[in-house]
Protein backbone atom coordinates (compact mmCIF):
# COMPACT_ATOMS: atom_id res chain seq x y z
CA UNK A 1 0.00 0.00 0.00
CA UNK A 2 1.30 3.38 -1.22
CA UNK A 3 1.95 6.00 1.81
CA UNK A 4 1.93 8.97 -0.13
CA UNK A 5 -0.78 8.72 -3.12
CA UNK A 6 -3.52 11.47 -3.21
CA UNK A 7 -6.85 12.01 -4.74
CA UNK A 8 -8.00 15.19 -6.06
CA UNK A 9 -10.44 16.14 -8.98
CA UNK A 10 -9.10 14.53 -12.22
CA UNK A 11 -6.44 13.55 -10.91
CA UNK A 12 -4.38 9.98 -9.03
CA UNK A 13 -1.53 11.04 -7.41
CA UNK A 14 0.64 8.60 -6.85
CA UNK A 15 2.27 11.11 -4.71
CA UNK A 16 1.58 14.77 -3.82
CA UNK A 17 5.17 16.04 -6.25
CA UNK A 18 4.72 17.45 -9.82
CA UNK A 19 6.87 20.27 -11.58
CA UNK A 20 5.35 23.68 -11.26
CA UNK A 21 4.30 25.17 -14.70
CA UNK A 22 7.13 27.28 -16.70
CA UNK A 23 10.08 25.25 -14.60
CA UNK A 24 10.04 21.89 -16.43
CA UNK A 25 8.91 23.14 -20.29
CA UNK A 26 7.18 19.92 -21.65
CA UNK A 27 8.84 17.64 -20.06
CA UNK A 28 11.40 16.61 -22.60
CA UNK A 29 14.82 18.24 -20.62
CA UNK A 30 13.99 16.28 -17.34
CA UNK A 31 12.47 13.08 -19.57
CA UNK A 32 16.63 13.00 -20.67
CA UNK A 33 17.81 12.37 -16.47
CA UNK A 34 15.01 10.70 -15.14
CA UNK A 35 11.53 8.36 -15.80
CA UNK A 36 8.75 11.27 -15.54
CA UNK A 37 6.68 8.44 -14.27
CA UNK A 38 8.15 8.61 -11.29
CA UNK A 39 5.90 11.78 -11.04
CA UNK A 40 2.71 12.91 -9.36
CA UNK A 41 1.71 14.40 -12.38
CA UNK A 42 3.66 17.74 -14.51
CA UNK A 43 2.56 21.09 -15.02
CA UNK A 44 3.32 21.40 -18.04
CA UNK A 45 4.70 25.07 -19.34
CA UNK A 46 1.71 27.83 -20.05
CA UNK A 47 0.49 27.44 -23.60
CA UNK A 48 -1.48 29.48 -25.42
CA UNK A 49 -3.40 29.67 -29.02
CA UNK A 50 -0.73 31.36 -30.65
CA UNK A 51 3.08 30.61 -30.98
CA UNK A 52 4.54 33.37 -28.34
CA UNK A 53 8.02 34.28 -28.60
CA UNK A 54 8.26 35.78 -24.95
CA UNK A 55 10.37 39.00 -23.54
CA UNK A 56 13.80 40.12 -24.71
CA UNK A 57 16.78 38.84 -22.57
CA UNK A 58 18.16 38.83 -19.99
CA UNK A 59 14.85 37.43 -18.99
CA UNK A 60 16.43 35.81 -15.28
CA UNK A 61 18.58 37.31 -12.31
CA UNK A 62 19.70 35.86 -9.22
CA UNK A 63 18.81 37.30 -5.65
CA UNK A 64 19.15 36.30 -2.55
CA UNK A 65 18.07 33.09 -1.75
CA UNK A 66 15.96 33.06 -4.93
CA UNK A 67 15.84 34.39 -8.51
CA UNK A 68 13.56 36.79 -10.71
CA UNK A 69 12.12 36.10 -13.94
CA UNK A 70 10.23 37.50 -16.78
CA UNK A 71 10.09 34.87 -19.73
CA UNK A 72 6.93 35.63 -20.89
CA UNK A 73 4.87 32.98 -21.63
CA UNK A 74 6.83 31.30 -24.40
CA UNK A 75 5.12 28.86 -26.06
CA UNK A 76 5.38 26.98 -29.56
CA UNK A 77 1.38 27.82 -29.43
CA UNK A 78 -1.69 24.76 -28.80
CA UNK A 79 -0.81 23.42 -32.48
CA UNK A 80 2.14 22.06 -31.57
CA UNK A 81 1.54 21.63 -27.99
CA UNK A 82 -1.10 19.15 -29.02
CA UNK A 83 0.86 17.33 -32.15
CA UNK A 84 4.22 17.72 -30.79
CA UNK A 85 4.31 17.70 -26.92
CA UNK A 86 1.53 16.16 -25.75
CA UNK A 87 2.09 12.98 -27.43
CA UNK A 88 5.59 12.98 -26.56
CA UNK A 89 4.39 12.77 -22.67
CA UNK A 90 1.78 10.04 -23.41
CA UNK A 91 4.75 8.22 -22.96
CA UNK A 92 4.74 8.28 -19.13
CA UNK A 93 2.41 7.45 -16.87
CA UNK A 94 2.00 10.52 -15.31
CA UNK A 95 -1.35 12.77 -15.18
CA UNK A 96 -0.61 16.39 -17.41
CA UNK A 97 -2.02 19.40 -16.05
CA UNK A 98 -2.15 21.79 -18.66
CA UNK A 99 -1.30 25.47 -18.00
CA UNK A 100 -3.31 27.29 -19.67
CA UNK A 101 -3.11 31.17 -20.52
CA UNK A 102 -4.30 34.15 -22.87
CA UNK A 103 -4.98 37.89 -23.31
CA UNK A 104 -8.49 37.56 -23.55
CA UNK A 105 -11.22 35.37 -22.15
CA UNK A 106 -11.80 33.88 -25.48
CA UNK A 107 -8.20 32.42 -25.54
CA UNK A 108 -8.87 30.92 -22.38
CA UNK A 109 -11.69 29.29 -23.59
CA UNK A 110 -10.43 27.68 -27.11
CA UNK A 111 -7.24 26.76 -25.35
CA UNK A 112 -9.17 24.98 -22.63
CA UNK A 113 -11.53 23.56 -24.99
CA UNK A 114 -9.20 21.87 -27.18
CA UNK A 115 -6.53 20.82 -24.81
CA UNK A 116 -8.53 19.33 -22.33
CA UNK A 117 -9.51 16.54 -24.80
CA UNK A 118 -5.99 15.66 -24.90
CA UNK A 119 -5.61 11.96 -23.14
CA UNK A 120 -3.32 12.42 -21.61
CA UNK A 121 -4.22 16.01 -20.20
CA UNK A 122 -6.54 15.48 -16.65
CA UNK A 123 -6.62 18.82 -15.30
CA UNK A 124 -6.52 22.54 -16.39
CA UNK A 125 -4.28 25.26 -14.66
CA UNK A 126 -5.80 28.40 -15.45
CA UNK A 127 -2.84 30.89 -15.63
CA UNK A 128 -4.63 33.99 -14.36
CA UNK A 129 -1.28 35.14 -12.26
CA UNK A 130 2.10 35.33 -14.73
CA UNK A 131 3.15 38.35 -13.64
CA UNK A 132 5.32 38.92 -17.05
CA UNK A 133 3.03 39.45 -20.00
CA UNK A 134 1.51 42.89 -20.64
CA UNK A 135 -2.21 41.64 -21.53
CA UNK A 136 -4.13 39.02 -19.42
CA UNK A 137 -2.30 36.74 -17.01
CA UNK A 138 -2.65 39.00 -13.66
CA UNK A 139 -5.75 41.21 -14.74
CA UNK A 140 -7.38 38.12 -14.67
CA UNK A 141 -5.98 36.92 -11.13
CA UNK A 142 -6.49 40.72 -9.46
CA UNK A 143 -10.19 41.24 -10.15
CA UNK A 144 -12.72 38.56 -7.85
CA UNK A 145 -15.10 39.44 -10.69
CA UNK A 146 -12.93 39.00 -13.34
CA UNK A 147 -11.44 35.95 -12.30
CA UNK A 148 -14.91 34.61 -11.53
CA UNK A 149 -16.14 35.25 -15.00
CA UNK A 150 -13.22 33.90 -16.50
CA UNK A 151 -13.64 30.40 -14.61
CA UNK A 152 -16.82 30.20 -15.49
CA UNK A 153 -16.19 30.25 -19.11
CA UNK A 154 -13.59 28.03 -19.14
CA UNK A 155 -15.70 25.44 -17.03
CA UNK A 156 -18.72 25.38 -19.39
CA UNK A 157 -16.58 23.94 -22.02
CA UNK A 158 -13.82 21.69 -20.52
CA UNK A 159 -13.66 18.33 -20.39
CA UNK A 160 -11.29 18.00 -17.22
CA UNK A 161 -11.55 19.92 -13.50
CA UNK A 162 -10.27 23.07 -14.05
CA UNK A 163 -7.90 24.90 -11.11
CA UNK A 164 -7.09 28.16 -10.84
CA UNK A 165 -3.53 29.61 -10.63
CA UNK A 166 -3.56 32.21 -7.72
CA UNK A 167 -1.62 35.36 -7.85
CA UNK A 168 -0.04 36.20 -4.43
CA UNK A 169 0.28 40.06 -5.37
CA UNK A 170 -3.25 41.33 -4.69
CA UNK A 171 -4.06 42.72 -1.22
CA UNK A 172 -6.78 39.65 -0.01
CA UNK A 173 -5.93 36.55 -1.63
CA UNK A 174 -8.66 34.95 -0.05
CA UNK A 175 -11.24 37.03 -2.11
CA UNK A 176 -9.70 35.67 -5.23
CA UNK A 177 -9.83 32.52 -3.85
CA UNK A 178 -13.33 32.65 -3.04
CA UNK A 179 -14.65 34.25 -6.19
CA UNK A 180 -12.60 31.51 -8.21
CA UNK A 181 -14.76 28.41 -6.23
CA UNK A 182 -17.78 30.57 -6.70
CA UNK A 183 -16.89 30.39 -10.27
CA UNK A 184 -16.61 26.13 -10.21
CA UNK A 185 -13.14 26.07 -10.08
CA UNK A 186 -12.24 22.19 -9.06
CA UNK A 187 -9.17 23.06 -6.66
CA UNK A 188 -6.58 26.18 -6.15
CA UNK A 189 -2.97 25.89 -7.21
CA UNK A 190 -1.05 28.64 -5.62
CA UNK A 191 1.23 30.64 -5.70
CA UNK A 192 2.31 32.39 -8.56
CA UNK A 193 5.80 34.64 -8.27
CA UNK A 194 5.77 37.67 -6.38
CA UNK A 195 6.93 40.78 -8.56
CA UNK A 196 10.26 41.88 -7.99
CA UNK A 197 12.94 43.86 -9.58
CA UNK A 198 17.10 43.64 -9.09
CA UNK A 199 19.13 46.88 -10.50
CA UNK A 200 22.66 46.47 -11.41
CA UNK A 201 25.01 47.22 -9.40
CA UNK A 202 26.92 50.24 -12.16
CA UNK A 203 24.17 51.58 -13.43
CA UNK A 204 20.77 51.86 -11.23
CA UNK A 205 19.09 50.07 -13.89
CA UNK A 206 17.30 47.15 -13.93
CA UNK A 207 18.76 43.78 -14.85
CA UNK A 208 16.06 42.34 -16.17
CA UNK A 209 15.06 43.33 -19.84
CA UNK A 210 11.42 43.54 -19.11
CA UNK A 211 11.94 45.42 -15.94
CA UNK A 212 10.07 43.63 -13.35
CA UNK A 213 10.38 39.86 -12.86
CA UNK A 214 8.70 36.90 -10.77
CA UNK A 215 10.30 36.59 -7.26
CA UNK A 216 10.72 32.27 -7.05
CA UNK A 217 12.80 30.33 -5.05
CA UNK A 218 13.30 29.52 -1.23
CA UNK A 219 12.77 33.04 -0.27
CA UNK A 220 9.66 32.94 -1.42
CA UNK A 221 8.23 30.01 1.18
CA UNK A 222 7.23 31.74 3.99
CA UNK A 223 5.17 33.88 2.16
CA UNK A 224 3.46 31.18 0.53
CA UNK A 225 2.87 28.74 3.53
CA UNK A 226 1.12 32.16 4.67
CA UNK A 227 -1.23 32.73 1.95
CA UNK A 228 -1.92 28.74 1.87
CA UNK A 229 -2.90 28.78 5.31
CA UNK A 230 -5.21 31.58 4.61
CA UNK A 231 -7.03 30.25 1.87
CA UNK A 232 -7.19 26.97 3.15
CA UNK A 233 -9.60 27.60 6.11
CA UNK A 234 -11.63 29.79 3.04
CA UNK A 235 -12.54 27.53 0.94
CA UNK A 236 -13.67 23.98 0.54
CA UNK A 237 -11.78 22.82 -2.41
CA UNK A 238 -8.46 21.32 -2.79
CA UNK A 239 -5.03 22.90 -2.95
CA UNK A 240 -1.69 22.37 -4.48
CA UNK A 241 0.56 24.45 -3.00
CA UNK A 242 4.11 25.68 -4.02
CA UNK A 243 6.42 28.67 -3.58
CA UNK A 244 10.14 27.69 -2.52
CA UNK A 245 9.98 23.87 -1.80
CA UNK A 246 13.17 22.72 -2.26
CA UNK A 247 13.07 19.35 -0.58
CA UNK A 248 10.52 17.12 1.48
CA UNK A 249 10.25 18.83 4.76
CA UNK A 250 8.82 21.90 2.87
CA UNK A 251 6.64 19.18 1.22
CA UNK A 252 5.19 18.45 4.64
CA UNK A 253 4.65 22.23 5.70
CA UNK A 254 2.87 23.45 2.54
CA UNK A 255 0.65 20.36 3.31
CA UNK A 256 0.39 21.59 6.74
CA UNK A 257 -0.99 24.28 6.10
CA UNK A 258 -3.50 23.16 3.61
CA UNK A 259 -1.91 21.70 0.49
CA UNK A 260 -3.80 18.27 -0.83
CA UNK A 261 -0.46 18.19 -3.05
CA UNK A 262 2.92 20.46 -3.54
CA UNK A 263 5.04 21.63 -7.01
CA UNK A 264 8.48 22.36 -7.16
CA UNK A 265 9.46 24.91 -9.76
CA UNK A 266 12.60 26.99 -8.96
CA UNK A 267 14.74 24.04 -7.31
CA UNK A 268 14.49 21.94 -10.54
CA UNK A 269 16.82 24.47 -12.00
CA UNK A 270 19.34 23.75 -8.73
CA UNK A 271 19.04 20.50 -8.05
CA UNK A 272 17.43 18.76 -11.56
CA UNK A 273 16.92 15.36 -9.33
CA UNK A 274 14.74 17.21 -6.79
CA UNK A 275 11.40 15.79 -7.59
CA UNK A 276 12.49 11.98 -7.53
CA UNK A 277 14.84 12.99 -4.44
CA UNK A 278 11.32 14.19 -2.35
CA UNK A 279 9.41 11.58 -3.47
CA UNK A 280 11.77 8.94 -2.06
CA UNK A 281 12.57 10.79 1.24
CA UNK A 282 8.71 11.44 1.82
CA UNK A 283 7.98 7.90 3.48
CA UNK A 284 11.19 8.28 6.25
CA UNK A 285 9.30 11.88 6.77
CA UNK A 286 6.12 9.82 7.31
CA UNK A 287 8.02 7.67 9.92
CA UNK A 288 9.36 10.55 11.78
CA UNK A 289 5.85 11.87 12.13
CA UNK A 290 4.28 9.09 13.04
CA UNK A 291 1.80 9.25 10.57
CA UNK A 292 0.47 6.36 8.24
CA UNK A 293 -0.35 7.72 5.45
CA UNK A 294 0.35 11.47 3.84
CA UNK A 295 -3.36 12.52 4.11
CA UNK A 296 -3.33 12.40 7.40
CA UNK A 297 -0.85 15.75 7.31
CA UNK A 298 -3.36 17.62 5.39
CA UNK A 299 -4.10 20.64 7.03
CA UNK A 300 -2.97 19.71 10.43
CA UNK A 301 -1.75 23.31 10.92
CA UNK A 302 -5.52 23.89 11.68
CA UNK A 303 -6.23 21.04 14.23
CA UNK B 1 24.54 12.12 -21.78
CA UNK B 2 24.22 15.01 -18.74
CA UNK B 3 25.36 13.60 -15.07
CA UNK B 4 25.29 15.18 -12.16
CA UNK B 5 28.28 14.37 -10.20
CA UNK B 6 30.18 15.17 -7.41
CA UNK B 7 33.43 15.63 -8.24
CA UNK B 8 36.77 16.05 -6.25
CA UNK B 9 38.86 19.10 -6.88
CA UNK B 10 42.46 18.31 -7.95
CA UNK B 11 44.09 21.15 -8.00
CA UNK B 12 42.89 25.08 -8.35
CA UNK B 13 45.48 28.13 -8.75
CA UNK B 14 45.05 31.82 -9.59
CA UNK B 15 46.69 32.19 -12.69
CA UNK B 16 46.22 35.75 -13.76
CA UNK B 17 44.49 38.49 -11.76
CA UNK B 18 40.51 37.58 -10.36
CA UNK B 19 41.42 34.50 -12.93
CA UNK B 20 41.17 30.81 -11.81
CA UNK B 21 42.22 27.62 -13.03
CA UNK B 22 40.05 24.58 -11.50
CA UNK B 23 40.93 21.25 -11.82
CA UNK B 24 38.23 18.83 -10.93
CA UNK B 25 38.25 14.53 -11.39
CA UNK B 26 35.57 12.64 -12.27
CA UNK B 27 33.29 10.40 -14.21
CA UNK B 28 31.43 12.32 -16.00
CA UNK B 29 35.48 13.72 -17.89
CA UNK B 30 34.64 10.75 -20.74
CA UNK B 31 31.43 12.14 -21.55
CA UNK B 32 32.91 16.09 -22.40
CA UNK B 33 33.96 17.79 -26.09
CA UNK B 34 35.74 20.80 -26.41
CA UNK B 35 33.22 23.90 -26.21
CA UNK B 36 30.68 22.07 -23.76
CA UNK B 37 30.35 23.46 -20.63
CA UNK B 38 29.36 22.33 -17.34
CA UNK B 39 26.61 24.17 -14.60
CA UNK B 40 28.44 23.90 -11.60
CA UNK B 41 26.89 24.36 -7.87
CA UNK B 42 29.46 26.38 -5.86
CA UNK B 43 27.90 25.62 -2.52
CA UNK B 44 25.20 23.54 -0.59
CA UNK B 45 22.71 26.14 0.76
CA UNK B 46 20.33 29.07 -0.78
CA UNK B 47 23.02 31.50 -0.98
CA UNK B 48 24.31 31.43 -4.08
CA UNK B 49 21.33 29.94 -5.21
CA UNK B 50 21.50 29.14 -9.03
CA UNK B 51 24.16 26.93 -10.22
CA UNK B 52 26.83 28.64 -12.57
CA UNK B 53 27.80 27.67 -16.44
CA UNK B 54 31.47 27.54 -16.78
CA UNK B 55 33.64 26.27 -19.97
CA UNK B 56 35.99 23.45 -20.05
CA UNK B 57 39.66 24.25 -20.88
CA UNK B 58 41.03 20.88 -20.62
CA UNK B 59 39.71 17.14 -20.74
CA UNK B 60 42.01 14.50 -19.89
CA UNK B 61 40.33 11.41 -20.04
CA UNK B 62 43.17 9.01 -18.88
CA UNK B 63 42.87 10.59 -15.31
CA UNK B 64 39.31 11.41 -15.64
CA UNK B 65 40.32 14.86 -14.98
CA UNK B 66 38.65 18.32 -16.65
CA UNK B 67 39.81 21.84 -16.41
CA UNK B 68 37.85 25.34 -15.73
CA UNK B 69 39.75 28.77 -16.38
CA UNK B 70 36.87 30.86 -14.97
CA UNK B 71 37.24 35.16 -13.34
CA UNK B 72 36.07 34.59 -9.83
CA UNK B 73 34.11 38.06 -10.06
CA UNK B 74 30.67 37.65 -8.40
CA UNK B 75 29.25 35.70 -5.11
CA UNK B 76 29.35 32.35 -6.79
CA UNK B 77 32.69 32.82 -8.55
CA UNK B 78 34.41 33.95 -5.47
CA UNK B 79 33.04 31.26 -3.35
CA UNK B 80 34.00 28.46 -6.15
CA UNK B 81 37.49 30.01 -5.68
CA UNK B 82 38.17 28.84 -2.25
CA UNK B 83 37.83 25.01 -3.04
CA UNK B 84 40.97 23.27 -2.63
CA UNK B 85 42.36 19.84 -3.42
CA UNK B 86 39.91 17.22 -1.67
CA UNK B 87 37.01 19.53 -1.72
CA UNK B 88 33.63 18.28 -3.70
CA UNK B 89 31.95 20.10 -6.36
CA UNK B 90 28.45 19.72 -7.73
CA UNK B 91 28.51 19.43 -11.33
CA UNK B 92 26.35 18.70 -14.31
CA UNK B 93 27.12 18.02 -16.93
CA UNK B 94 28.66 18.26 -19.80
CA UNK B 95 25.87 20.39 -20.98
CA UNK B 96 25.41 21.86 -25.04
CA UNK B 97 26.99 21.04 -28.29
CA UNK B 98 30.91 22.36 -28.57
CA UNK B 99 32.97 22.97 -31.61
CA UNK B 100 33.05 20.90 -34.42
CA UNK B 101 36.45 19.43 -34.61
CA UNK B 102 35.91 17.76 -37.70
CA UNK B 103 34.71 21.34 -39.71
CA UNK B 104 38.49 20.97 -40.98
CA UNK B 105 40.23 18.37 -42.44
CA UNK B 106 43.92 17.08 -41.47
CA UNK B 107 46.48 19.60 -43.33
CA UNK B 108 44.08 22.70 -43.22
CA UNK B 109 44.49 25.30 -40.82
CA UNK B 110 41.68 26.76 -38.00
CA UNK B 111 41.75 30.06 -37.03
CA UNK B 112 40.66 30.82 -32.87
CA UNK B 113 39.62 33.55 -31.46
CA UNK B 114 38.72 34.12 -28.28
CA UNK B 115 38.09 37.38 -26.19
CA UNK B 116 38.92 37.61 -22.20
CA UNK B 117 36.98 34.66 -20.46
CA UNK B 118 36.11 33.42 -23.83
CA UNK B 119 39.17 32.05 -24.33
CA UNK B 120 39.75 28.85 -22.05
CA UNK B 121 37.09 26.37 -24.31
CA UNK B 122 39.74 27.30 -27.32
CA UNK B 123 42.40 25.58 -24.91
CA UNK B 124 40.54 21.99 -25.70
CA UNK B 125 39.90 22.67 -29.39
CA UNK B 126 42.99 23.29 -30.11
CA UNK B 127 44.83 20.38 -28.51
CA UNK B 128 42.00 18.38 -29.89
CA UNK B 129 42.25 20.56 -34.00
CA UNK B 130 46.25 19.15 -33.47
CA UNK B 131 45.84 15.90 -32.96
CA UNK B 132 43.82 15.97 -36.10
CA UNK B 133 46.62 17.33 -37.61
CA UNK B 134 44.88 20.63 -37.88
CA UNK B 135 47.14 23.59 -37.73
CA UNK B 136 45.92 26.64 -35.31
CA UNK B 137 46.08 30.29 -35.58
CA UNK B 138 45.73 31.84 -32.03
CA UNK B 139 44.55 35.17 -31.67
CA UNK B 140 43.32 35.92 -28.19
CA UNK B 141 42.32 38.94 -26.61
CA UNK B 142 42.12 40.61 -23.18
CA UNK B 143 41.12 43.74 -21.35
CA UNK B 144 45.05 43.72 -20.05
CA UNK B 145 48.59 41.81 -19.12
CA UNK B 146 46.91 41.34 -16.34
CA UNK B 147 44.67 39.07 -16.81
CA UNK B 148 46.09 36.89 -19.82
CA UNK B 149 46.56 33.28 -19.14
CA UNK B 150 47.82 30.03 -20.95
CA UNK B 151 50.76 31.69 -23.16
CA UNK B 152 52.72 29.02 -22.96
CA UNK B 153 50.20 26.07 -23.48
CA UNK B 154 48.65 28.25 -26.42
CA UNK B 155 51.95 28.79 -27.90
CA UNK B 156 53.22 24.62 -27.54
CA UNK B 157 50.04 24.13 -30.11
CA UNK B 158 50.39 27.33 -32.73
CA UNK B 159 51.25 30.61 -33.66
CA UNK B 160 49.50 32.69 -30.84
CA UNK B 161 48.84 36.12 -30.77
CA UNK B 162 48.11 38.83 -28.35
CA UNK B 163 46.15 41.53 -28.36
CA UNK B 164 45.02 43.77 -25.19
CA UNK B 165 42.19 46.94 -24.96
CA UNK B 166 45.06 49.15 -23.24
CA UNK B 167 48.37 48.01 -25.29
CA UNK B 168 49.78 46.30 -21.85
CA UNK B 169 50.57 43.20 -24.02
CA UNK B 170 51.25 42.72 -28.01
CA UNK B 171 48.57 44.73 -30.58
CA UNK B 172 46.68 47.45 -28.62
CA UNK B 173 42.92 47.23 -29.47
CA UNK B 174 40.47 44.81 -30.48
CA UNK B 175 41.12 41.25 -32.07
CA UNK B 176 40.00 42.54 -35.39
CA UNK B 177 42.59 45.18 -36.01
CA UNK B 178 45.41 42.71 -35.23
CA UNK B 179 43.21 40.16 -37.96
CA UNK B 180 43.17 43.07 -40.31
CA UNK B 181 47.23 43.45 -40.26
CA UNK B 182 47.54 39.90 -39.80
CA UNK B 183 45.27 38.26 -43.19
CA UNK B 184 45.52 35.03 -41.40
CA UNK B 185 44.95 32.01 -44.13
CA UNK B 186 42.85 29.74 -42.89
CA UNK B 187 39.94 27.37 -43.98
CA UNK B 188 37.91 27.86 -40.93
CA UNK B 189 37.43 29.71 -37.82
CA UNK B 190 36.34 28.98 -34.19
CA UNK B 191 35.21 32.08 -31.40
CA UNK B 192 33.98 32.28 -28.45
CA UNK B 193 33.81 35.93 -26.27
CA UNK B 194 31.77 38.70 -26.21
CA UNK B 195 29.15 39.76 -28.50
CA UNK B 196 30.66 42.85 -30.22
CA UNK B 197 33.54 40.65 -31.12
CA UNK B 198 31.45 37.84 -32.50
CA UNK B 199 29.69 40.15 -34.80
CA UNK B 200 32.64 41.84 -35.82
CA UNK B 201 34.37 38.37 -37.13
CA UNK B 202 30.82 37.11 -38.93
CA UNK B 203 31.55 40.73 -40.53
CA UNK B 204 35.19 39.97 -41.17
CA UNK B 205 35.20 36.99 -42.90
CA UNK B 206 32.16 36.32 -44.89
CA UNK B 207 33.57 33.49 -47.21
CA UNK B 208 34.77 31.46 -44.20
CA UNK B 209 33.14 28.89 -42.37
CA UNK B 210 32.82 29.65 -38.67
CA UNK B 211 31.83 28.54 -35.34
CA UNK B 212 30.81 31.15 -32.73
CA UNK B 213 30.15 30.04 -28.78
CA UNK B 214 27.81 32.52 -26.84
CA UNK B 215 26.97 33.59 -23.65
CA UNK B 216 23.54 34.59 -21.62
CA UNK B 217 22.25 34.38 -18.44
CA UNK B 218 21.11 31.11 -17.19
CA UNK B 219 18.77 28.70 -14.44
CA UNK B 220 18.15 25.30 -15.52
CA UNK B 221 21.15 25.21 -18.08
CA UNK B 222 19.29 22.20 -19.69
CA UNK B 223 16.83 23.66 -22.21
CA UNK B 224 13.63 23.62 -19.63
CA UNK B 225 13.29 27.39 -18.28
CA UNK B 226 13.52 29.48 -21.61
CA UNK B 227 16.03 31.91 -20.13
CA UNK B 228 18.89 31.85 -22.34
CA UNK B 229 16.67 32.38 -25.72
CA UNK B 230 18.70 34.12 -28.80
CA UNK B 231 16.42 35.24 -32.03
CA UNK B 232 18.01 33.35 -35.05
CA UNK B 233 18.54 35.02 -38.28
CA UNK B 234 15.50 34.92 -41.09
CA UNK B 235 17.17 32.16 -43.10
CA UNK B 236 17.39 29.68 -39.99
CA UNK B 237 14.18 27.48 -40.18
CA UNK B 238 13.47 28.01 -36.26
CA UNK B 239 12.44 31.34 -34.52
CA UNK B 240 14.79 31.10 -31.34
CA UNK B 241 17.48 28.94 -30.17
CA UNK B 242 18.55 28.24 -26.51
CA UNK B 243 22.27 28.54 -25.51
CA UNK B 244 22.19 26.04 -23.14
CA UNK B 245 21.12 22.93 -25.04
CA UNK B 246 21.02 23.96 -28.81
CA UNK B 247 24.06 25.87 -28.00
CA UNK B 248 26.35 26.90 -26.97
CA UNK B 249 28.40 26.91 -30.23
CA UNK B 250 26.41 27.58 -33.32
CA UNK B 251 27.43 27.78 -37.11
CA UNK B 252 27.80 31.68 -38.17
CA UNK B 253 24.68 32.93 -39.35
CA UNK B 254 22.45 31.28 -36.99
CA UNK B 255 21.47 33.57 -34.16
CA UNK B 256 20.94 37.14 -35.08
CA UNK B 257 23.83 39.47 -33.75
Amino acid sequence: MSRINISLPGLELKNPIMPASGCFGFGREYARLYDLSKLGAIMIKATTVETRSGNPTPRVAETAAGMLNAIGLQNPGIDKVMAEELPFLAGYDVPIIANVAGTEIEDYVEVAERISKAPNVHALELNISCPNVKCGGIQFGTDPATAKQLVEAVKAVSSVPVYVKLSPNVTNIVDIAKAVEAGGADGITMINTLIGMRLHEKTGKPVIANGTGGLSGPAIKPVAIRMVYEVYKNVNIPIIGMGGVSDAQDVIDFMSAGASAVAVGTANFVDHFVCPNIIDALPAKLDELGVEHITEIIGRSHR
Amino acid sequence: MIRNERMTVVHQAKIAHNIFELTLQGELVQEMTPGQFVHVRVGESFEPLLRRPISIANINNETKEFTMIYRAEGRGTELLSKKQAGDIVDVLGPIGNGFPVDAVQPGGTALLVGGGIGVPPLHELAKQLNERGVRTIHVLGFQSENVTFYEEEFSKLGDTYYVTADGTKGTKGFVTNLLDELKPKFDVFYSCGPLPMLKALEAQFPDKPGYLSFEERMACGIGACFACVCNTTEKHEKDYVKVCSDGPVFPKGVVAL
